[in-house]
């Protein structure tokens, strides 16, 4: 197990250090951020002044090395347009985004599961039909574009919803959040639904296959045939069997939902980590973006883990030696 | 029956969040950037800019249409060619209580050219200043090293802050509310970055009192979102309002429009500086061409003459534009009155381009950026297609703002769209940036990407950079204008752009030219 942990804890090592470099590199042939921050009417002087006090005067490999050199004691630079550390301003707004990531699976998964379980059990049935062609809609709809109507539905039509924006905050475990106040709810319910119907039509689908499958495998049958109530063979036996892959969809949306929130942040004006990491990626805001993007994969790697330690509960014949590949 | 009730239902939430919101005179506003810091001198841009100027004073303000008014300085006049007098503004409080005086102004500009890490500081607008001296408390001779007529002009750019702050704060103290005390109309209550900021309003403030006892800035960049955001009444007004519902939100009873042609000019340089192998000029049929054609200004003023100004106006910019014959309109200070902007005639232009030796015209390539104008690429693409039409076949290619500035500077386009705002209010800053021969030394032409130059056009600028009477150096200027523009078509303006704002019906506000939301000017109604 320690072993296991440890080998994939070098894995991410190399990882981070191959997206650090490819986005350094990126951002810098992209353009020089001095001709983005600086004020147009702005002389030489002042074009020098900024790119030295951002350390951009630097040749690259040399800005690299440093940064790299910094990011051993955890400073991954300062950004350029708010000449704060750039993990401070990433976890500064990452509390928002957590909140609605986690409200929109919260929904995704209380809503997802039980009706793709109904429409697996009654396939034929005029409401299964209805789901399916519901999570269809879902599916395929834009984003941004079921964000809009439900702004001009919830808001502007009917006013029962504020359009956009957080709500007040609450101090909850140290962390400013909003979900845990009535009037803060208010607000992000429409972001979490709207970031929600994907995840929420892809579980009702899963689960749908799943139950569809495994039905009519023979332990259903059998535990069946013993004579167990309903509830019991759905409850315990199938749902136990159908959660493996479902684990593994919810676990990578959850990282999907949190890193990339970015369309409903913009048009809910959500104060997030996506609406940072694109108006950085305009200003060319490297140590922002090189931080957010390995703030990500960590993300994405760690939820992995947890995952697969995950399986090993769920299912006992799963070793975790196994998972080495 | 139930949807009755319903609509009864939400008739009465309606009625009560209206009432709501006009007995508190509170006002949110929905801003379309967000700001990068509270620091009035960390970052010269004009988000925060804007909003700097709810909590700090300038010595020198700027009414609507951008002409100098008096701030924390009563009166100002130049005492010689090399020396500036600024009568300071007596009995004014700051936040804290201290009373402004010419010690704090001191200290400000010392702090201005040192704010660390600055992305973009306001060095510039007090560098010319090379010696400050206080016959008293409540004057300032600020003395130049060389006549120096924009000084009152930059002295708009730089808020002041109390000494105390000015000599201490980091930029993370005005971040934090720490350091937000200036003279101003409001005082700093709240600050989620990327999100909200608050002000409360200043009732020991020295002048006209504000009507809004408080006021939030939500910050929306979605523009469709910010629409909906004010038709729901979240906030009463906006900045930004995209062109497309302008049509729309002007025959909605709930929404007033107010719209103010801007300082901001957009055109096209084409590349009049490289004598042979332009990069992206070409034969008709796309082959390399060896002859710069653009560096003829008969070409130029036959471009500018293929391009029909008014249809770019009223269709992509649908009215949201003002055509444009010279750097900035005619309203502001230094402008020419005889620039009118160029018909759209395309005989004139097919035999200019004959007299210059392309009868049979040339290929080019245009490039422009996607999301820095309004409709940038959408009007780059109806210039690119006049173009085709007229003789001169021309390919688009539009990019994001980062890539397209970057390339820009390195000189890799020939012929480009690109805007400029002046931020003085006046010729000058146009001139010196986009038509001054390129000088990186004296900061001249800084943004002339097609490195125009013309000796006569420099001449004439130097010279009115260094006039301190403004009658002479308004016509100066103008001359300037006429020479660079009008004759030579170092650039060819397209339009002006014209900034737009939507309240809640019975809220009104005055447009402003340079795009600032000053929530102080918005009038609740009666």
């Amino acid at each position: 197990m320690t072993v296991y942990i440890l080998r994939r804890l070098a894995q991410t090592a190399l990882v981070l250090a191959v997206t650090s470099l490819l986005v350094f590199g990126g951002l810098y042939l992209v353009g020089d951020p001095v001709e983005i921050l600086v004020n147009p009417s702005a002389d030489q002087i002042e074009k020098d002044r900024a790119s030295k006090a951002l350390g951009l005067d630097k040749p690259i490999h040399q800005q690299y090395v440093s940064f790299v050199s910094g990011a051993f004691t955890g400073n991954l630079g300062n950004s350029f347009v708010y000449a704060r550390p750039a993990l401070e301003v990433i976890f500064e707004r990452m509390p928002a985004t957590l909140e609605l990531a986690f409200l929109a699976m919260v929904i995704a998964v209380a809503l997802g599961i039980p009706l793709g379980l109904y429409a697996g059990l009654r396939p034929h049935g005029a409401g299964a039909k209805f789901i399916m062609a519901a999570s269809i809609l879902g599916f395929s709809l834009p984003t941004f574009w079921v964000g809009l109507i439900l702004i001009m539905v919830f808001a502007v039509q009917l006013g029962w919803l504020p359009s956009t924006g957080r709500g007040p905050t609450t101090e909850v475990f140290g962390l400013q959040l909003s979900i845990f106040n009535v009037e803060g709810l208010r607000y992000a319910l429409l972001p979490a639904i709207n970031l929600a119907l994907f995840k929420l039509s892809l579980i009702i689908r899963l689960t749908r296959a799943q139950v569809r499958e495994q039905s009519l495998l023979d332990y259903i049958k059998f535990a069946r045939a013993k004579g167990l109530s309903d509830r019991r063979v759905i409850g315990v036996h199938l749902l136990k069997n159908i959660m493996i892959p479902l684990i593994t969809v919810i676990g990578l949306e959850l990282g999907s939902v949190i890193a990339f929130a970015v369309v409903t942040e913009t048009i809910f004006a959500w104060p997030g980590m996506g609406k940072l990491v694109i108006d950085s990626i305009f200003q060319l805001d490297r140590p922002i973006v090189v931080a957010y993007l390995l703030v990500v994969v960590f993300m994405f790697i760690l939820i992995n883990l947890v995952v697969d330690l995950m399986y090993s509960t769920l299912d006992p014949r799963v070793r975790l030696t196994d998972l080495q590949h | 029956m139930p949807r009755t009730i319903l609509r009864a239902c939400c008739a009465l939430i309606t009625s009560a969040v209206m009432i709501g919101s006009t007995l508190a005179a509170d006002l949110t506003v929905g801003l379309s950037t967000p700001i990068t810091s509270l620091d009035p001198h960390f970052h010269n841009l004009t988000p925060n800019n804007s909003l700097g100027r709810h909590v700090f004073e300038t010595l020198v303000k700027t009414d609507e249409a951008q002409r100098m008014q008096p701030g924390l300085a009563e009166s100002w006049k130049s005492i010689n060619d090399l020396e500036w007098e600024f009568k300071l503004r007596k009995g004014v409080k700051f936040h804290n209580g201290q009373d402004f005086t010419a010690d704090d102004v001191i200290a400000t500009f010392k702090r201005v050219p040192n704010v660390p890490n600055s992305p973009a500081s306001f060095a510039f607008f007090v560098r010319p200043i090379v010696d400050i001296q206080t016959p008293d408390k409540y004057t300032l001779r600020l003395k130049t090293d060389k006549p120096h007529p924009l000084l009152p002009n930059d002295m708009t750019s730089i808020m002041i802050l109390p000494k105390s702050v000015a000599e201490s704060a980091k930029t993370e103290d005005f971040n934090s509310g720490k350091a937000m005390i200036g003279t101003g109309s409001y005082r700093y209550a709240e600050y989620a970055a990327g999100d909200r900021a608050v002000f409360k309003r200043n009732d020991a403030y020295w002048g006209a009192k504000p009507a809004w006892d408080n006021v939030r800035f939500r910050m929306i960049p979605s523009a469709p979102a910010r629409v909906a955001a004010l038709l729901a009444g979240d906030v009463q007004m906006i900045e930004g309002v995209p062109t497309a519902d302008i049509a729309q939100l002007s025959k909605d009873k709930r929404v007033a429009l107010s719209s103010a042609v801007s300082n901001r000019v957009v055109y096209l340089h084409l590349d009049s500086n490289r004598e042979k192998n332009s990069p992206f000029v070409t034969t008709t049929d796309g082959k390399p061409l060896e002859a710069n054609p653009l560096r003829d200004p008969r070409v130029r003023q036959a471009i500018s003459k293929m391009i029909d100004r008014d249809v770019i106006v009223s269709r992509i910019m649908e009215g949201q534009g003002v055509a444009a014959g010279q750097l900035l309109p005619e309203q502001f200070f230094g402008t020419s009155k005889t620039l009118k902007p160029d018909k759209y005639d395309p005989a004139a232009a097919k035999k200019l381009l004959a007299d210059a030796g392309y009868p049979n015209g040339f290929g080019l390539t245009l490039h422009a950026p996607n999301n820095r104008y309004i409709n940038d690429a959408a009007v780059a693409q109806a210039v690119a297609q006049f173009l085709s039409r007229n003789g001169i076949p021309t390919k688009l290619e539009t990019m994001p703002s980062n890539v397209f500035f970057s390339r820009g500077s390195k000189l890799e386009f020939s012929f480009l769209l690109a805007g400029w705002g002046a931020e003085t209010g006046e010729t000058s800053s146009p001139l010196r940036a986009l038509l001054a021969t390129f000088d990186q030394k004296q900061g001249l032409g800084a943004a002339n990407r097609g490195r125009f130059s013309d000796a006569g056009v420099d001449a004439l600028l130097t010279q009115a950079l260094t006039t301190i009477d403004d009658t002479r150096r308004g016509i100066m200027l103008a001359r300037a204008s006429e020479k660079a523009v009008g004759e030579l078509m170092g650039l060819v303006p397209l339009h002006y752009e014209v900034s737009t704002w939507a309240t809640r019906q019975g809220i009104t506000y005055k447009a402003r030219a340079d795009q600032n939301t000053y929530a102080f000017e918005v009038r609740p109604g009666k």
